[in-house]
């Protein structure tokens, strides 16, 4: 059969796509999904390519403390940008641990190393309008006690974190009026528009750095340390000595809060990409222009990343799919639970299952296209079963009466007679899967994610639609090509019965 | 030759065959007649071994039906049901050449047998060609009758054949099966409920009530000899009305 030998080489190169980064050394620099971090991994890398022991790779965009860390652990990541609370908290899972001493013993347990802090902290503050900030003589967080008539807006993730609103409530005894969630970037705009009074900033943010926002002192010392620090396997400083010197010399102490704040700024505010905001703070002349051009130019890299996956991944699971499906429709009680399994699949969140890769398969390309195929494993299951169960009893009857047993019966019978349902299976997974394709940038699978993370971290609609766009567009290309696919693959007879106005009434159950 | 002893099949609550004993004799054809849920079809498919009997036993030319023997019983058995079974997505000639093919016969040889068929069922040969779909009822069962005789079992089963063609070309199929069975000498068992068709194809004829036969014998036993007024009943309904005759 043409497509099991199409799977075959599908799977092929799947191995071979898994087996190719054993080549070179290159120092693999790795950033989460929000702007700082990547002006940080990206004067990194460029410190790195600058001291030409070693050619950089970069893994930017990872979808938070979880997979970076889980990278880095695994071997996938030589280095990235972290904060010490950060690690504390969310790695060590030890918020005792506090000065970097006793942090670098923890790390060195785990084969990591830490570097010297940058000179800023990116912690959790409050901010307040400037204005509000002069007429009520508020300067630090106690001043805030007794205005129970402001409004504040807080982050989600502020609102429910120990070391979030909750404790500083009682550390300084807050009372508001009203308390309102927002996301970060929405809460700026509102507090510029005089809707609330009181909202989360971190102490780097690049709005802070321009407009009329006054930051509240932390005069009784809540918040715990978010230091910015480099967070690097061992083996890196051992490999590359002279690299390593390279990045404490040109980076450690180099970055206070105003200075991060104000790149920030130029990011988020001016436009410019993350490259040219890192090779201008390094002393380089300009080395990229606006962000949204660079943008542009990957487009076509990243579609060809996004075939990749979605063909890959679609390839695999029909190859497990088809067979799995006529299995459950053969066995209708193993099928159940079969079912049941496949189902469960479904059920764990994409971004979940996608972390659970990264153990077993590191980041990138490989990981996200197991968590792909599996994911699209549930409609090509169910629809092959569903198909194969559903078939005219009289139809199934006589191949066994006309002497058609097993693979025959199978072959020339069952499976082109279920090919509508089977190949509509094949269709929903294949859309479905361009859409989730564009989580695997957030385990650095590349695809058209890569810019949905990025237009995220930027709270950029328009580097969002970038990759939204041309993901709809692949679906519905996908859709167009399975429509045209239906052609050639139902049998003819199958076809003109589904067409036809008038249909058989000699072929259809009585 | 087919024989039943005894058997007996359930569903559920009622028997759909109460020990029915039948002998089919070679080169005959009998008729089962019956209304809808006598059993008819039971029947058959116990025959073909698609349903194991509660009790009883039945025999294809001596050849006892049992799960492990089955393929061994349908080989000997040609069956042809009401709407056709066709495969939609095989051309008719693909459909009748269906059983050789599973049999691994040469392509020419399954070319010739078709062909050969084809003439005999009165079928143009290009028609083939055409998927069941494109065919008309008439020609579609042709077709399926073409399909059970490809490998040319001596028995055929038959499940209401005609049962769903308008009545033109059921009188005018059933003149041709007539024919065609006298001169392949095939050992028939027929389910019809039509009591014209039991008369024109029938040897002899059981009807059957309820999973029980009612009555065995010729038309002519049935109709002058009813064993119950059942008999009577069964064969009067689909008779024309006697003013109605006045016009023949």
């Amino acid at each position: 059969m043409a497509r099991t030998r199409l799977g075959a080489l599908l799977t092929a190169g799947l191995l071979l796509a898994a087996a190719a980064p054993a080549a070179a050394q290159p120092v693999r620099v790795g950033s989460k999904s929000f702007t700082e971090s990547y002006i940080l991994a990206e004067m990194i890398a460029q410190v790195i390519e600058e001291t030409g022991e070693a050619r950089v790779e970069r893994k930017f965009g990872l979808g938070g403390t979880g997979i970076v860390y889980a990278a880095l652990a695994s071997g996938d990541l030589d280095v990235y940008p972290e904060y010490t609370g950060t690690i504390a908290r969310a790695i060590l899972k030890d918020p005792g641990v506090t000065t970097p001493a006793a942090l670098r013993a923890r790390l060195a347990e785990r084969g990591l190393a830490m570097g010297e802090p940058l000179g800023f902290d990116n912690a959790y503050a409050l901010a307040v309008a400037r204005t509000t900030a002069g007429r009520l003589g508020l300067r630090t967080l106690s001043d805030l006690r007794g205005h129970r008539e402001l409004t504040a807006a807080f982050d989600p993730g502020f609102l429910d974190r120990d070391d979030g609103w909750p404790g500083l409530r009682r550390h300084y005894g807050l009372e508001f009026g009203d308390v309102r969630i927002m996301e970060h970037a929405l809460a700026y705009r509102a507090l510029a528009a005089g809707r609330v009074d009181v909202i989360t900033a971190f102490t780097t943010d690049g709005q802070l750095a321009r407009e009329a926002v006054s930051v509240l002192a932390d005069d009784r010392k809540f918040f715990p340390d978010y230091a910015a620090v480099l967070l690097a396997r061992r083996a890196l400083a051992e490999r590359l000595p002279r690299t390593w010197a390279a990045l404490e010399r040109r980076l450690a102490g180099r970055l206070d809060s105003a200075t991060m704040a104000r790149l920030n700024a130029e990011v988020d505010l001016d436009g410019r990409s993350f490259a040219a905001v890192a090779a201008s703070f390094l002393g380089a002349r300009d080395g990229g222009g606006a962000r949204r051009a660079t943008l542009t130019r990957e487009l076509p890299a990243l579609t060809l990343q996004h075939l990749v996956l979605v063909g890959v991944s679609l390839a695999v699971a029909v190859a497990l799919g088809l067979p799995l499906g006529i299995l459950a429709a053969r066995r209708r009680r193993l099928g159940q639970l079969e079912l049941m399994g496949v189902g469960v699949l479904q059920t764990i969140p994409a971004l979940a299952l996608l972390s659970f890769m990264i153990p077993l398969f590191g980041i990138g390309r490989v990981p996200a296209l197991v968590a792909l195929s599996l994911y699209a494993l549930l409609p090509i299951v169910r629809n092959t079963y569903a198909g194969l169960v559903s078939l005219d009893p009289q139809l199934v009857d006589m191949a066994a009466v006309i002497g058609l047993d097993g693979w025959k019966r199978l072959g020339w019978v069952e499976l082109p007679l279920a090919s509508v349902t089977i190949l509509a299976g094949i269709k929903t997974a294949a859309v479905l899967t361009v859409g989730t394709a564009t989580l695997a940038a957030f385990i650095g699978g590349g695809g058209y994610g890569t810019l949905i993370v990025t237009g995220l971290a930027l709270n950029d609609a328009a580097t969002i639609l970038a990759g939204a766009i041309p993901a709809a567009l692949m679906a519905l290309a996908v859709h167009a090509l399975f429509e045209a696919l239906d052609r050639l693959a139902v049998p003819r007879g199958l076809r003109r019965r589904a067409a036809g106005p008038s249909g058989a009434p000699g072929t259809v159950l009585p | 030759m087919i024989v039943l002893r005894e058997v007996t099949k359930r569903f559920g609550a009622g028997p759909a065959l109460d020990a029915v004993s039948l002998t089919v004799a070679p080169e005959t054809t009998h008729v089962l007649l019956g209304g809808s849920g006598s059993g008819k079809s039971t029947l058959l498919r116990v025959v073909l071994g698609l349903l194991a009997p509660d009790a009883g036993e039945v025999t294809v030319d001596g050849v006892a039906v049992s799960p492990g023997r089955r393929a061994e019983i349908q080989r000997r058995i040609g069956y042809v049901v009401q709407e056709g079974a066709l495969y939609p997505h095989l051309s008719a000639a693909r459909n009748v050449g269906l059983p050789a093919r599973a049999r691994g016969w040469p392509a020419a040889t399954i070319e010739a047998r078709v062909t050969a068929l084809a003439r005999l069922v009165d079928l143009e040969r290009p028609l083939l060609e055409r998927y069941p779909a494109e065919l008309s009822g008439g020609q579609r069962q042709r077709v399926s009758l073409m399909r059970a005789l490809v490998l040319d079992p001596p028995v055929l089963l038959l499940d209401e054949p005609l049962g769903a063609l308008d009545p033109i070309t059921r009188t005018e199929l059933q003149a041709q099966l007539v024919r065609m069975f006298r001169e392949l000498h095939k050992t028939v068992l027929l389910v019809t409920h039509d009591v014209r068709e039991a008369f024109v194809l029938g040897t002899t004829i059981t009807l059957l009530d309820a999973g029980r036969v009612v009555q065995h014998g010729t038309f002519a036993d049935l109709a002058r000899r009813p064993a119950t007024p059942l008999v009577t009943e069964f064969l009067r309904a689909q008779a024309p009305p006697p003013a109605m005759l006045e016009y023949f």
